[in-house]
C-alpha cells in the first residue's frame, strides 16, 4: 500500500509564481534544462571521437528531477549529487568548460585529472565531490546537516541517491540517523527505473521508495521527475521544512533513464514501448511547450536561448582542449591535506 | 603535571581540546549520557551539551560518514567506535570517502576516529582485534598508535588540529594499567615522530601500543646480557623511518613486534623497508613477532597463545643475538 504523497502536476504560470520563480527565473530554468543536455551530448559526442578516456554517464531523462530540485536550493544550502545529476552542477553555477576538462582528464577539471567523468564538483558551490560507490555521499549529506543543526545555522543539505542504490545499508543508516535526529536533509531520489539492467521490482519489493520515509519518521513524496515544475515545487517546500526545523523529506523523482546505463550499453533490455512512452514526456519539450502556452515564450526568445547555448557550450569545449594534461611528476602530490586546505569557506 | 591513566589522559585531552574549540564534537554509540563504554567521555555531556557530544544510533556508516559531511562544512568531529573491531562496517566511508577526497577533489576532511583497540581480556573474535595494519595501508589516512599516557594525550591533540582522517587507536589493555605523568596544559606529539621507550646498543626493538610494555619486559629480563633499545613508533601512517633506520644502524639488529597477525601486518613493511636501506649495517636477520594468522580466539590459554608475550620476545631476542 502507497503511503507517500503524490505530487500534483503544476498548471499555471500563477501557481508558479506562488512557488517563488518569476518569468526570468523561468527562462533560467529553461537555460539550465538546455545547458545540462548539451553538456552530455556534446560529451559524448566528445567520447565517441576518442577525446574522453574512461567510461561515460549522461544523465537523459533526469534533466528536469537535476535542475528542478537545484533550482530549489538556497545560496547557502549544500549538497551531493550523482552521475545524472549534471543539472545541479549547471544550476549551482560550474562554468562548463571545467566539466569538458574534467571529462577529458585535463588540469582544469575540478579534480585535476585525478578522478573522471560526474566524480566532480566545486566546494565552493557547495556540491560535494561523489565517489562510486552508491549511495555512500548519502550519510555524507546527512553530516552536513547535522553540522548545520549543531552550529543552529538555517542551511539544508541535499543527499542524491538511485532507486538502485536504495538497496544499501548506506540508505538506511543515514535516514534512520537524520530521522531520529530531525536534521535539515532532503533526501533526493533519482528513480530512472532501472539500476544498470536490473529493473525495480528486484530492487525493492514497496510500492514507491517514497513510502519508506514514513518508517523513519518523516514524509515522503512521489513527484513526476520529467515536470520541472513539479519537482523544483516540491523540492522547495521539502527545503524550506527542513529549513524551519521539520526534518528531513523523502523526494522520488520519477523518470526513465533514457539511454543506456553508460554509453557502451544499448539498453536492449528495457522494452522498446517503455522508451517510446517516456520520450513522449521528454522534459525538455514539455517545458518548452509549457513556456510557450503559459508564459508566452516567443520564437525570437527561443532561438537566442539556443543560440546562446550553443556559443557557450562550443567556447566550453575549446577552452577544455585548450587545457593540459596532468603532469606525471605531480602524481604523488596531494594525497594528504596541509593546513592551509582548511582555509576554505566551507571548511570555516 | 599530575599521574594519569592513559584513560584519563585521553578523556582529559578531548575535554580540553573541547574547551578550547567549539568545532570539535564527539559522536559515537552510548558515549553521551552512559560517557562510553569505557567512560572515555564521563560527564561530557553535562559539560557540553546533547549537540556536541552526541549518541548515535547503532551505525557505523552513519557515524563516520557524518563526520565527514560534518567536517567539510567546518566542524571537527571525533567519532567513537564502541571497540576497534566494528570499524569494518565503515570501511567504506574511510577508505573510499575520505581517505581519497583530498587527492582526487581536494577537499581536507579532518576527522578523528577513535578505536578502542587490543586484546588481553578475553574479548573474543571481534572485541580484541588491531586492525592498524590494514587501514596504513590505506593512502589518505593517519594512523596514530599512543603507548603512554603523555603521548595519548599529545597525540590525540595532533590528530584533532590534523586537516586528514586520522584513525587514533588507544589501547584497551592500557586504559587503567598504564599511568604516568601528564602534563595539565594544551601540548602536541607530532604525528610521524618515533619515540626511543628504552635506550640501548646491542638490539633494537621496533614496536607500538601495548606491546611496547611487552618488549619492555622483556629487555628488563635481560638487562645483564644485552642492552636493548625500543623505538616505539607512536604513528604508523606516517611513520618514523629515520629513527628507526639510525638505531638499526647503531644496533645491527633487530627485531619487529606487533600484536597484529603476521602475514601483511604492518611489521613486514618495517621489515622491507630496514632491509632496502640499511641491508649493510645489519649483523643478523631482522626477526619478526607477531600474533599467528588466526582470528582471536576467546578462551585465555588460547588468547594467551596468539598475543605476543614476553617469553615470545625474549625467545626473539636471544635469537638474535646469538645469530
Ligand atoms: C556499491 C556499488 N556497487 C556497484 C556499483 C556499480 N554500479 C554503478 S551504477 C549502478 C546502478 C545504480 O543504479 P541506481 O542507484 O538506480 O542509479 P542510476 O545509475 O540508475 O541512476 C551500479 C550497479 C556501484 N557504483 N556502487
Ligand atoms: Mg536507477
Amino acid at each position: 500500500m502507497a503511503v507517500a504523497r503524490e505530487a500534483e502536476p503544476v498548471s499555471s504560470l500563477r501557481e508558479v509564481k506562488e512557488a517563488g520563480l518569476d518569468r526570468e527565473d523561468l527562462l533560467n530554468v529553461y537555460r539550465s534544462l538546455l545547458l545540462t543536455r548539451g553538456i552530455e551530448d556534446r560529451g559524448h559526442i566528445l567520447y565517441k571521437q576518442g577525446k574522453i578516456p574512461g567510461s561515460f554517464y549522461t544523465g537523459r531523462g533526469n534533466e528536469a528531477a537535476s535542475v528542478g530540485v537545484a533550482t530549489a536550493m538556497g545560496p547557502d544550502d549544500v549538497g551531493t549529487p550523482l552521475h545524472r545529476d549534471m543539472g545541479v552542477h549547471v544550476v549551482r553555477g560550474v562554468e562548463p568548460w571545467r566539466i569538458f576538462a574534467q571529462y577529458m582528464g585535463r588540469v582544469d577539471g575540478p579534480t585535476r585529472g585525478r578522478d573522471g567523468n560526474v566524480h566532480m564538483a566545486d566546494n565552493k558551490l557547495g556540491l560535494i565531490a561523489m565517489v562510486s560507490h552508491l549511495p555512500a555521499m548519502l550519510p555524507v549529506a546527512v553530516g552536513c546537516a547535522l553540522a548545520f543543526r549543531i552550529r543552529e545555522e538555517k542551511r539544508v543539505a541535499l543527499a542524491w541517491f538511485g532507486e538502485g542504490a536504495s538497496a544499501r545499508g548506506d540508505t538506511h543508516e543515514g535516514m534512520n540517523f537524520a530521522g531520529t535526529r530531525r536534521l535539515p536533509v532532503v533526501f533526493v531520489c533519482d528513480n530512472n527505473q532501472w539500476a544498470y539492467s536490473t529493473p525495480t521490482h528486484l530492487e525493492y519489493a514497496c510500492e514507491n521508495l517514497a513510502d519508506r520515509a514514513q518508517a523513519y519518521g518523516f514524509d515522503g513524496v512521489v513527484v513526476d521527475g520529467t515536470d520541472v515544475l513539479a519537482v523544483y515545487r516540491e523540492a522547495k517546500r521539502a527545503i524550506e521544512k527542513a529549513r524551519e526545523g521539520g526534518g528531513p523529506t523523502l523526494l522520488e523523482c520519477m523518470t526513465l533513464r533514457m539511454e543506456g546505463h553508460a554509453v557502451h550499453d544499448d539498453a536492449s533490455y528495457v522494452p522498446k514501448e517503455m522508451f517510446e512512452e517516456w520520450a513522449k514526456r521528454d522534459p525538455l519539450e514539455r517545458f518548452r511547450s509549457w513556456l510557450r502556452e503559459n508564459a508566452d515564450l516567443t520564437d525570437e526568445e527561443e532561438e537566442e536561448i539556443a543560440g546562446q547555448i550553443k556559443k557557450t557550450l562550443s567556447d566550453a569545449i575549446r577552452r577544455a582542449d585548450e587545457s593540459p594534461l596532468p603532469n606525471p611528476d605531480d602524481l604523488t602530490e596531494g594525497v594528504y591535506a596541509s593546513p592551509e586546505d582548511l582555509d576554505t569557506p566551507h571548511h570555516k | 603535571m599530575a599521574v594519569k591513566t592513559y584513560l584519563q589522559a585521553i578523556s582529559d585531552g578531548l575535554r580540553q581540546e573541547m574547551q578550547r574549540d567549539k568545532r570539535v564534537y564527539v559522536i559515537g554509540e552510548d558515549i553521551g549520557v552512559y560517557g562510553g563504554a569505557f567512560k572515555v567521555t564521563q560527564g561530557f555531556q553535562e559539560e557540553f551539551g546533547a549537540w556536541r557530544v552526541i549518541d548515535a544510533p547503532l551505525s557505523e556508516t552513519a557515524i563516520v560518514g557524518s563526520c565527514t559531511g560534518a567536517a567539510i562544512m567546518g566542524l571537527r568531529p571525533v567519532a567513537e567506535m564502541q571497540f576497534a573491531d566494528f570499524i569494518s562496517c565503515a570501511w567504506d566511508q574511510l577508505v573510499t570517502v575520505a581517505a581519497k577526497q583530498r587527492y582526487r577533489a581536494g577537499t581536507a576532511v579532518p576527522i578523528v576516529v577513535r578505536l578502542p583497540s587490543g586484546g588481553g581480556f578475553s574479548g573474543g573474535p571481534f572485541h580484541s582485534q588491531n586492525p592498524e595494519s590494514s587501514f596504513a595501508h590505506i593512502p589518505g589516512l593517519k594512523i596514530v598508535c599512543p603507548a603512554t599516557p603523555a603521548d595519548a594525550k599529545g597525540l590525540l591533540v595532533s590528530a584533532i588540529e590534523d586537516p586528514n582522517p586520522v584513525l587514533y587507536f588507544e589501547h584497551k589493555h592500557l586504559y587503567r594499567r598504564i599511568k604516568d605523568e601528564v602534563p595539565d596544559e594544551r601540548y602536541t606529539v607530532p604525528l610521524g615522530k618515533a619515540r626511543v621507550h628504552r635506550e640501548g646498543d646491542d638490539v633494537t626493538v621496533v614496536t607500538w601500543g601495548a606491546m611496547v610494555y611487552t618488549a619492555d619486559e622483556a629487555a628488563k629480563q635481560l638487562e645483564s646480557d644485552l642492552s636493548v633499545e625500543i623505538v616505539d613508533l607512536r604513528s604508523l601512517s606516517p611513520w618514523d623511518k629515520e629513527a628507526v633506520l639510525t638505531s638499526v644502524e647503531k644496533t645491527s639488529r633487530a627485531l619487529v613486534l606487533h600484536e597484529d597477525t603476521r602475514t601483511g601486518g604492518f611489521g613486514a613493511e618495517i621489515v622491507a623497508t630496514i632491509m632496502e636501506e640499511s641491508f649493510e649495517s645489519l649483523d643478523a636477520p631482522v626477526k619478526r613477532v607477531a600474533a599467528p594468522d588466526t582470528p582471536v580466539p576467546f578462551s585465555p590459554p588460547l588468547e594467551k597463545k596468539f598475543i605476543p608475550q614476553v617469553e615470545d620476545v625474549l625467545a626473539g631476542l636471544r635469537d638474535l643475538a646469538e645469530y
